[in-house]
């Protein structure tokens, strides 16, 4: 392998199942992408599709009656998967950070800013208490936050929503990690407060280097922060390519309806295209294409289950039928 | 065309008849909420503690006049208080000063009859799919206890009209039986919308209605208000934070900013050449599908609490253009253009 | 209506296919069943309310009736024959009652005490936690602070207050154990309504122009009533404890209507002789029957609990 080259996280065909009373959910079943030093991966679909367990399987924080069941997560050539809990738990929060859509997730609520920064620090690294303030102050600043020192001596509940998500995408960065995990952080944001926190985290990347991986429900918030996107459908990748690839032409009759269902500029006041019915339930889902009872292109042969090809351009699409089959536009 | 000043008239209105009152007009409407001091912060404040009442000024003066058929967007970010003046729209909330008129007549002097039709003429739809249906009633009895209860339909024609109601909406009548959790949210919200349709108003009001919903599912609800607005020529009151949804919707789009009213202008104006700064903001800041790898510099700092919004224009400490003048005295929200207002000191020089 | 009928089937074709309408109830119940603990604590419930109800069809000897109670039976063991010719399965007391009679009849008295006084208790404390919801503010403050003064005495020592007030008697207990505990209902089912009261629900139904009573008791009430259930059990089982405790102090029933705690106490002189069986058993039957209600409402705590949800 090259060690140029080599992606800084390479997922291979994961999947990740519920035992639960009722049957197995397959929350996650067939998902593969990689992601590159200072990419930026959009992992994009709506709730229930297994994005964000995807990130949660990434990040060995599955939790029983879930389990990862198949495929391999290579973080820098390392598999995850098999990897122990001691092992991983060093990883999480040095080489590998995850930003929630709750900030309060990764806040103490009863524990200063600073407490929390420096022992995040001191738990990855052997440097002096002073040297890991300083390091927490810095780290806040790059995060946009402009009283660094003021925000330190302060309780997570003193914050607003967006500094308190700052704070938690500082505390993610704070041992530059190689990848962070971002799960719809900006969702709960207002408008402004978001373009705040985009920008920096495409910032971000770009100074560090760090890999990004930026699970949404919001095809508009990829379009402006991603590199490249994948698309999740219950359960599985159904495409991938470059932003403009897929939100340009996209291949999968599904994402093509997604992005027809949102509002845009040009066609105001026309109806939207919409995807009849709702997405299935992952609880002992029957074996073929899921989208096949949505799917305006669907015809027998998606009764079996669709593989992913590839195309020549670097794109991956997992449809029998996609969209520029038949058609010349 | 018909946000209102104090003075101003009222105003031709495309679409209907000259003279005509608006359907739904707002008139210097305020909300304050009051969070009364306890026993003990009495006490602590008789001895000089630093406790005093907290006022909110959720909505601060607002006048907006929607007349029959139109789509007004009202635009905000958190603490603009486009709730509230949705809420208060709806009768859910009593306003602390300012009137609100139906057909021309003022809500608060209305009784009997036609207090009750004031009322019902205005309908509002929730966001959260789950919080707005009581979990403990069939959707037989949510759609239908209103109309049944205002004597809107009597008992033989009872079960024909929901089920019309119900088809209107997109729903099975078969399913009329079941309870709101073994529906999907996007069927929830249609029951939401049902249950608003059957008491026949005339005008709604979406807080949000499509906000906590998935895109392809969204776009399902809109169809949805649209074919509404077409077959019962419906006027809405569209609140919502997305742009985006709020542009595809409205005739004519309101923004507000910590209870204030900033700019007023017909869809189309308002997004080819905002005037307000916060506008502008907003509009380069809306995340699209056409914008990639943006990378311009977002506009600075955090939205004020409403609790102690800053002085003078409430947003001059994000303002790039801000002046010594803007810390001080509050634009008006004065007309810019034929039907666009906008509050700005900028629009004097 | 083209479009209309688009709605439709996109809708038909994503409606789930339950075959039967699910109601909150049966959700409930199969909820609760799921946990063997509380199947068996609610079965052993399910007896001893049994017990109380037939009482006198059960019993072997009717211990109210002084004609058949004959003193020469007085403190048998376990298993001894009655002059009467019967068994004493549980032994007999000072007096010559049948244990076993006594203790199904004592059970009657316990068990209609309890249930009665929680019952009382929660309708007067769920007008009151409602009415101080609904109205908030001054008349809200007011409640709430009687509710507080209320809760912060034992709850023992206000009933033995009252009881030497009012005198002896079932009815008498009953306002005691009713003036204790109306306050819990009070303060839960104000909590409750406090978060209905701001769903958007609610705010629906203003809305549509219902009638305040029409909200409070359709709307609101029955939403309220999940934790309502939960302290409705655990309370009756406190008042049976609390009327034991006021008997077993001679303050509670009269000697003519023994409840369990009056016969615990009666068997007490005796226990230092070996005859353990005249406190013992009263006991044991009041223990299972406590046991079993709290088990069946921690359960129903659980179920009911949305925080929970499963």
């Amino acid at each position: 392998m090259n060690a140029g080259k080599q992606p800084t996280l390479e997922v291979e065909d994961l999947r990740t199942h519920f035992f639960t009373k009722a049957g197995v959910v397959k929350a996650v079943d067939g998902v593969s992408f990689a992601v590159g030093q200072g990419e930026v991966l959009g992992l994009v679909g709506e709730s229930g599709s297994g994005k964000s367990v995807t990130g949660f399987s990434i990040l060995g924080l599955v939790d029983p009656p879930g389990r990862v069941v198949g495929g391999r997560i290579l973080f820098k050539g390392e598999d995850l998967v098999p990897l122990g809990e001691d092992r991983m738990r060093a990883l999480r929060g040095s080489r590998i950070a995850m930003i929630f859509q709750d900030p309060m997730m990764t806040l103490n609520p009863v524990l200063r800013v600073d407490t929390q920064m420096i022992e995040a620090i001191l738990a990855h690294r052997k440097v002096s208490k002073a040297a890991a303030y300083d390091r927490a102050r810095e780290t806040l600043m790059r995060v946009g936050i402009a009283s660094p020192d003021e925000r330190l001596r302060s309780y997570p509940h003193q914050f607003s929503g967006g500094m308190r998500q700052r704070v938690a995408i500082a505390i993610a960065l704070l041992n530059e990690p190689d990848l962070i995990i971002a799960d719809e952080p900006t969702t709960a944001l207002d408008v402004t407060i978001q373009a705040q926190i985009l920008y920096e985290a495409q910032k971000l990347c770009r100074e560090t280097g760090t890999a990004l991986i930026w699970i949404t429900h919001d095809l508009t918030v990829v379009a402006g922060l991603a590199d490249r996107i994948c698309v999740m459908y219950a359960g599985r990748d159904v495409e991938q390519g470059t932003v403009d690839q897929v939100l340009d032409h996209p291949l999968h009759p599904y994402t093509h309806g997604l992005i027809g269902s949102v509002p845009s500029r040009n066609r105001r006041g026309a109806r939207l295209q919409q995807i009849p019915g709702m997405t299935p339930s992952l609880l002992n889902l029957a074996p073929g294409c899921a989208f096949r009872s949505r799917c305006p292109r669907a015809t027998d042969r998606c009764e079996a289950e669709p593989t992913v090809t590839m195309r020549g351009d670097g794109r991956r699409v997992r449809c029998f039928n996609p969209v520029d089959a038949d058609v010349s536009a | 065309m018909s946000v209102l000043e104090s003075q101003s008239s009222t105003r031709v209105v495309p679409g209907s008849a000259a003279g005509e009152p608006p359907l739904i007009e707002v008139r210097h409407l305020s909300k304050r909420f009051v969070k009364a001091l306890d026993l003990a912060e009495k006490i602590a404040a008789r001895l000089g503690a630093d406790v005093h009442e907290e006022v909110v000024h959720a909505v601060d003066d607002v006048s907006l006049a929607v007349s029959k058929g139109e789509v007004v967007g009202l635009v905000g970010e958190s603490g603009c208080g486009k709730s509230t003046l949705g809420r208060m729209v709806a009768g859910i909330l009593a306003p602390s000063s300012g009137e609100i008129l139906y057909r021309g007549s003022d809500r608060a002097t209305l009784d009997g009859a036609a207090a009750r039709r004031a009322a019902l003429a205005v309908q509002m739809i929730f966001q959260d799919p789950f919080a707005s249906l009581n979990p403990r009633m069939r959707v037989a009895d949510i759609v239908g206890e209103a109309a049944r209860v205002h004597g809107l339909v009597d008992a033989a024609g009872f079960d024909a009209y929901l089920d019309e109601v119900l088809r209107q909406c997109g729903l099975d009548p078969s399913f009329k039986r079941r309870y709101p959790h073994q529906f999907s949210g996007g069927q929830r919200q249609r029951i939401g919308i049902a249950r608003a349709l059957a008491v026949k108003p005339e005008f709604i009001v979406c807080d949000e209605s499509v906000a906590a919903l998935d895109v392809s599912i969204q776009a399902q609800i809109l169809n949805l208000f649209m074919d509404l607005r077409e077959s019962l020529g419906l006027t809405y009151l569209f609140i919502s934070h997305d742009l985006g949804v709020v542009e595809h919707l409205s005739d004519r789009v309101v923004i507000m900013y910590l209870g204030r009213v900033v700019e007023s202008a017909p869809t189309e104006a308002l997004f080819d050449e905002a005037n307000h700064p916060y506008t502008q903001a907003l509009l380069r800041e809306v995340p699209r599908l056409e914008s990639r790898h943006s990378s311009f510099e977002p506009i600075k700092g955090e939205i004020p609490s409403p609790l102690d919004p800053p002085p003078g224009c409430h947003f001059h400490p994000r303002c790039p253009h801000a002046m010594a003048r803007c810390r001080e005295e509050a634009p008006a929200l004065r007309e810019i253009a034929p039907g666009r207002m906008s509050a700005c000191h900028l629009n004097d020089g | 209506m083209s479009t209309t009928t688009e709605h439709l089937q996109a809708t038909a074709a994503a409606m789930p296919t339950a075959p039967r309408v699910e109601s909150p109830l049966r959700r409930f119940t199969a909820a609760f069943f799921e946990s063997r603990i509380a199947t068996a604590a609610f079965g052993m419930l399910l007896l001893v309310v049994a017990i109380a109800l037939f009482a006198p069809w059960l019993s072997p000897q009717d211990p109210y009736d002084l004609a058949v109670v004959d003193i020469m039976d007085s403190r048998m063991a376990p298993g001894e024959e009655a002059m009467a010719g019967f068994t004493f399965w549980l032994g007999s007391d000072g007096a010559g009652r049948d244990m076993l009679s006594a203790i199904f009849y004592g059970l009657r008295i316990s068990l209609g005490v309890g249930v009665a006084s929680g019952l009382i208790a929660m309708l007067i404390g769920m007008c009151i936690g409602l009415t101080a919801a609904y109205f908030g503010g001054r008349v809200d403050a007011v409640i709430m602070r009687i509710v507080d003064l209320q809760l912060s005495f034992p709850a023992i020592l206000v009933a033995l207050i009252l009881v030497a007030i009012l005198g002896k008697g079932v009815d008498k207990v009953i306002i005691a154990l009713v003036t204790v505990q109306w306050a819990y209902y009070a303060r839960t089912v104000r909590g409750s309504a406090l978060v209905e009261r701001s769903k958007e629900y609610i705010e629906a139904a203003t809305c549509l122009a219902l009638s305040h009573r029409r909200i409070v008791f359709r709307h609101l009430l029955p939403n309220c009533l999940p934790p309502m259930i939960v302290v409705v059990t655990l309370q009756t089982a406190h008042a049976i404890s609390l009327e034991a405790t006021l008997s077993f102090l001679g303050v509670g029933l009269p000697q003519t209507e023994p409840s369990l705690g009056l016969l615990i106490s009666n068997g007490f002189e005796y226990m230092m002789s070996g005859k353990y069986w005249i406190s013992f058993f009263p006991g044991l039957a009041l223990l299972i029957t406590i046991v079993s209600i709290n088990l069946v409402g921690d359960q129903l705590r659980d179920v009911l609990n949305p925080r929970l949800e499963r």
